[in-house]
């Protein structure tokens, strides 16, 4: 299906002011009617000077000319108002623009941004939003001028000389079919120039995150060449627009010029067959300046249009990509927990049952795994690198669907809870450490909003960080920011945020695989504490941590290879023995 | 500006030819009201038709001879700006890649992303809009005003007058746009940052059931952005409206001076007509001139934010050294982020070549900030650091010996040869060398597409361990003469760090090697161990003399490896 232009697809964010602009296009015309009363004043001010010396008709004149003064006054009044509202509606306009796009990206399934960069969304956040935003504050205004202006100065020339306006019925169609056809012409180029600015911007945002390595490797030069690879590219591509829409301002002046010379020469005849006064020649050669200037204008702008066109199609295009699946309705059987999950409690019965998934479900990481942890109990997962182990966790935060068999909680399948209902019961730690630009206390209390300070305080204590935060100059409200924090640090942080949520099960994936083996054992009791009485689900490679495992789970190839206590399978001699040994080897 | 004016001066050249053409066009757009004005003056009254229909075809063909060059003018300032914009992102980027780690740190990564992005797009239509219309308009002004001064001079006496009154009010009203964009770009910084977070941070986000607060956040911080670029906007937007009313109140004062005029027969009424076309020109142009402005003081601030980076001071020059020194060491480094606290203090030690360090101790201790040291991120605040025998601040930052796993590193979009060669001469053999070595060989040859298999961002379609290899591949691939390992073996089961620690001793024989690491396995055939403790090296030497003389190492290892260590 042909998508509507993109500038249509925007229709429904100006809605809401729709309201708001028709009174400001309203004002615009009252604005626009005195701007053009001015000119006509003028013509009388012109016809009351006469062409002789001393014939001056001074009263004439000085009216004409205080009606100018206010009719100029009033309509720069009007438009300094028109302006500032317009503003205000195209930046509430990019902000909701910004802001239904995000929520958008929040709805999305985690892998779209293993595959979209996040330079490429900045890029339409903010670049094509703000393209937009210019086409709304300032084109919009400027169009809405033309449109009245060119229909009253219209009327004007009617009114002046009717057949001298045959003019126009010739040159304004004609500028109308050019512009038609250079608009075809530049869609697909603005287009391109959106999505290589993104390109563009995907690069280097990917680029300044890895700046270090690059500098280590002395890498510089070969990545500079990339970067100007597709900065070349990009540019080449701006420029492509740019000067296909070169010609598309003059040409239409062009034909408003010759239109000019053709009115001034048949106004020069027609003075000559005595059916026109000079001053009426004068305000029409006025008023068809008027009438074409903002036609001009707008020819200029149509770059610009398309320009904000295309950047709009990608600020909607992401708009339309599709959210994950939505969850069961809470009046759904077994769901009523989908928007009290507080009120709910799991008891935390975990069951695998022949679950096969793939990221490419031509490669399973898991085949046909089936496994049970029953509730309360503390399961460790052991296994190599690449077993899918992180992937067990993610298929229990439900961020992907198993291509077949299925996971219940409580004899629940996990897809009849709500997303996040079923994740607000879980106190977990990643692998991914992750803080954002807050402050500490607040990146301790993401997730459990409103927590008390002396609550934050108490969870950094037992995570053994709130010695390093109050080492730091500003102490809990120090503001993170990026690379001064290291990686066990983050992680001891993460763990302080896990243990302030009230949750019913545990999964820690290698929650403390940066941390040093003494801090580990110190908080290891805060854990515990978290532990009890709720299902625990652990990955880990460090032996204190398995140990103590109700039941030891030993992925190898996607399947569950080996299961039992820690004794029971040193005893057995299999993969969990050999791992275990490795632990002894330098 | 200075610095983005000088990037223009190689473009100058073209500029100025593109400026002249443009120059041209506006002389011939000028000559069409003066053909107006002659038909109405002298051929009308004249009754000459002939010269009417002179006259006529003469404003067509000038008509054409403006849209020629105007169309001509507007590719090349196109091109122009185009190869300027390229060229001040291709100096940025330098720049910003040469930038001290310290310096990055100050700017903040999002910061600098937003710099290389949405600044020079400003600063590209500042470019394109001065010379398109930054020459046209203050030509159409300024010819206007000289033609209308042959006209009639006090007329255009009036006009000056009213002209220098209106550049001056909007003169006014850009620099405090400038200053208000500043603040708008800064809030801008503040979306981009968000973004990225919840980019590289969606998966915590959603296991925390928190997109609705990030959604707040964002509303927040888009908020702060709409509320700083319309104070900007509004800002600028007074400066049509004022100029509008200058101009007209000039042209009425125009009519009035125009009527004393004629009265006192000292000009012809249809030179108030010819004066009046001029006029709506004029207006027309600063009116363009008022919305240049408005481009610039936005382009303006941009543009000085990209001289912040470009302006930045090199503050790690290569200096000579002593050369008499280990090839890995230091003698009494302190070094503190901040200034406040030392978060490295008077730290010595020495290996020779070929041997192994490794770096234990405590989180936040200051094992990563050592090896930072080593690398030469930052400079030591005091003492040596040496790298192969020479102060580390010595040493080319063309011939680094270095092979280094970091602890954030995320891999790039692209294929697992990409990311091992790392834009580095490195040929696919040597990649499986160095995939072998890390012990990810064996899994890559599973992949349908082996050393060409996608990655994604971040490296989010392989598990932890296998990034983190891939990560010392990388680091193995270039032969590095150091390998420096940060953390590498974090997700790494005991069996596989072991090969591969085992791997790296028998294939890269001559390396010396410093190694982070929380595992006293790792560590423990190192030839001198570090064990740190908030920024102090509290003991070091090898795994059996440690046990016995350093109560927390002992510890540690006992605690790690139960009875048997």
């Amino acid at each position: 299906m042909k998508k509507k232009h993109g500038l249509f697809r925007l229709v429904p964010f100006l809605r809401p002011y729709g309201l708001r602009l028709a009174l400001l296009m309203l004002l615009l015309l009252a604005g626009n009617l005195l701007s053009l009363a001015a000119p006509f004043l003028s013509g009388k001010a012109v016809d009351a000077i006469g062409i002789r010396a001393g014939e001056v008709d001074f009263p004439g004149v000085f009216l004409a000319c205080a009606g100018m003064l206010g009719c100029y006054g009033l309509s720069s009044l009007f438009t300094g108002f028109i302006a500032a509202r317009l503003i205000h509606i195209s930046q509430s306009v990019s902000h909701d623009l910004r802001t239904a796009a995000f929520n958008r990206m929040s709805e999305l399934p985690v892998d779209f941004f293993d595959t979209h960069p996040a330079g490429d969304l900045i890029s339409r956040v903010c670049y094509d939003v703000d393209t937009v935003n210019a086409t709304l504050s300032t084109d919009l205004l400027h169009l809405g001028t033309s449109v009245f202006t060119v229909a009253g100065s219209f009327l004007m020339l009617l009114l002046l000389s009717p057949r001298l306006t045959l003019v126009f019925f010739v040159t304004v169609p004609l500028s109308a079919a050019l512009t038609q056809f250079q608009m075809k012409r530049l869609q697909p180029l603005y287009r391109r120039r959106s999505k290589e600015l993104g390109a563009l911007n995907g690069f280097a945002d990917e680029r300044m995150g890895c700046r270090k390595s690059i500098r280590t490797y002395g890498v510089e030069a070969a990545d500079q060449a990339l970067f100007e690879a597709r900065n070349a590219a990009a540019s080449k591509a701006y420029y492509a627009a740019d000067r296909a829409s070169a010609s598309l301002g003059p040409s239409v002046n062009f034909i408003n010029n010759a239109s000019l010379a053709a009115i001034s020469l048949f106004g020069a005849l027609l003075y000559l067959a005595g059916s026109l006064s000079l001053g009426n020649l004068s305000s029409f050669v006025l008023y068809s300046r008027k009438f074409s200037g903002p036609i001009r204008e707008a020819a200029n702008l149509l770059g610009e249009l398309q320009a904000s066109a295309a950047a709009a199609e990608r600020v909607l295009d992401l708009l339309d990509e599709a959210p994950e699946a939505a969850d069961p309705s809470c009046s759904a059987p077994g769901s009523q927990e989908a928007d009290a999950p507080p009120t709910l409690r799991l008891r935390g019965e975990i069951r695998f049952d022949h679950v096969t998934f793939g990221y490419d479900p031509a490669r399973p990481v898991l085949r046909d795994f089936t496994a049970h942890i029953p509730a309360g109990s503390l399961t460790a997962v052991v296994g190599s690198t690449g077993a899918g182990k992180t992937t067990l966790v993610s298929l229990l935060l439900r961020f992907y669907q198993p291509q077949a068999g299925s996971i219940t909680i409580d004899g629940v399948p996990i897809n009849a809870y709500s997303r996040d209902g079923l994740r607000r019961r879980l106190a977990l730690v990643l692998q991914d450490t992750w803080l954002f630009g807050g402050t500490i206390a607040q990146n301790i209390a993401y997730g459990t909003p409103g927590a008390s300070r002396e609550r934050i305080i108490e969870a950094a204590k037992a995570a053994r960080i709130h010695r390093f935060i109050t080492s730091l100059p500003d102490g809990y409200d120090t503001v993170l920011t990026g690379d001064g924090i290291s990686k066990g640090q983050k992680q001891l942080l993460a763990i302080a945020r896990c243990l302030l949520a009230d949750a019913d099960m545990v999964i820690l994936d290698e929650a403390t695989s940066s941390v040093d083996t003494e801090t580990e054992r110190e908080i290891s009791l805060a854990l515990e504490r978290l532990r009890q009485n709720r299902t625990c689900f652990v990955i880990a490679h460090r032996l204190a941590t398995i140990q103590e495992a109700d039941r030891i789970l030993v992925l190898d190839q996607g399947r569950a290879a080996e299961s039992g206590v820690h004794a029971e399978l040193l005893r057995a001699g299999g993969i969990y023995a050999a791992i275990y040994a490795a632990q002894f080897q330098g | 500006m200075k610095t983005i004016l000088r990037c223009l001066r190689p473009y100058a050249l073209r500029a100025a030819a593109g400026v002249t053409v443009k120059f041209t066009a506006a002389i011939l757009e000028l000559i069409l009201p003066l053909l107006l004005a002659h038909i109405i003056d002298s051929c009308v009254p004249a009754q000459d038709l002939p010269a009417i229909w002179r006259a006529g075809g003469g404003m067509l063909f000038v008509a054409f001879g403006a849209a020629f060059c105007n169309i001509t003018a507007n590719r090349m300032a196109a091109s122009v700006s185009m190869e300027m914009t390229q060229t001040l992102r291709q100096n940025l980027y330098r720049r910003t890649l040469a930038l001290s780690q310290a310096q990055a740190d100050r700017f903040s990564t999002a910061s600098l992303v937003s710099r290389l992005t949405n600044d020079t797009y400003n600063v590209h239509q500042m470019y394109d809009k001065i010379q398109r219309g930054g020459v046209r308009a203050p030509m159409l002004v300024l010819g206007g005003l000289v033609l209308t001064f042959f006209q009639a001079p006090p007329l255009a006496l009036v006009q000056l007058v009213v002209c220098s009154a209106t550049f001056l009010s909007i003169w006014a009203v850009t620099r405090r746009g400038i200053r208000l964009y500043t603040s708008a770009q800064e809030a801008v910084d503040t979306v981009v940052r968000v973004i990225r977070e919840n980019a590289a941070g969606v998966r915590v986000i959603k296991a925390l059931a928190c997109q609705g607060r990030e959604r707040e956040r964002f509303f927040a911080v888009s908020q702060e952005a709409r509320r700083t670029e319309e104070a900007a906007g509004q800002a600028m937007a007074i400066a049509k409206p004022l100029s509008t009313f200058l101009l007209n109140t000039g042209l009425v004062l125009v009519l009035l001076a125009g009527a004393f005029l004629v009265n006192d027969g000292r000009l012809a009424s249809g030179q108030i007509v010819a004066f009046l076309s001029y006029f709506a020109m004029i207006q027309t142009a600063t009116l363009g001139i008022a919305r240049i402005f408005t481009m610039i003081s936005k382009g303006a601030a941009s543009a000085r934010r990209i001289e912040e980076v470009l302006l930045a001071p090199e503050d790690q020059p290569v200096r000579t050294g002593p050369s008499d020194g280990p090839e890995l060491g230091m003698e009494a480094v302190s070094f503190s982020y901040l200034g406040v606290e030392k978060d490295l203090d008077s730290a010595s030690f020495s290996l020779n070549r070929g041997e192994t360090l490794g770096i234990l101790g405590p989180t936040g201790a200051g094992k990563t900030t050592l090896v930072s040291l080593l690398l030469r991120l930052y400079d030591a605040d005091s003492g040596l650091v040496w790298v192969e025998g020479r102060d580390a601040a010595s040493l080319s930052p063309q011939n680094r010996p270095f092979g280094v796993v970091f602890q954030n590193e995320a891999l790039l979009r692209g294929s697992v040869y990409e990311n091992i060669a790392f834009l580095r001469d490195i040929s696919r053999e040597e990649a499986i060398a160095a995939a072998r070595t890390a012990q990810i060989w064996d899994f890559l040859q599973t992949l349908p597409q082996g050393m060409d298999t996608p990655v994604d961002i971040r490296g989010a379609n392989f598990s932890g361990g296998q990034r983190q290899r891939l990560l010392i591949a990388r680091a193995l691939a270039g032969n590095p003469r150091i390998l420096v390992l940060d953390g590498a073996d974090s997700a790494l089961d005991y069996r596989t760090a072991a090969a591969l620690h085992a791997a790296i001793r028998r294939d890269c024989p001559g390396v010396t090697l410093a190694v982070i690491s929380e595992r006293v396995a790792s560590l423990r055939n190192a030839d001198r161990i570090l064990v740190l403790e908030d920024g102090v090296i509290t003991a070091q030497g090898r795994h059996e003399a440690l046990l016995n003389t350093c109560p927390r190492y002992r510890r540690m290892a006992e605690l790690q490896m139960g009875g048997m260590a």
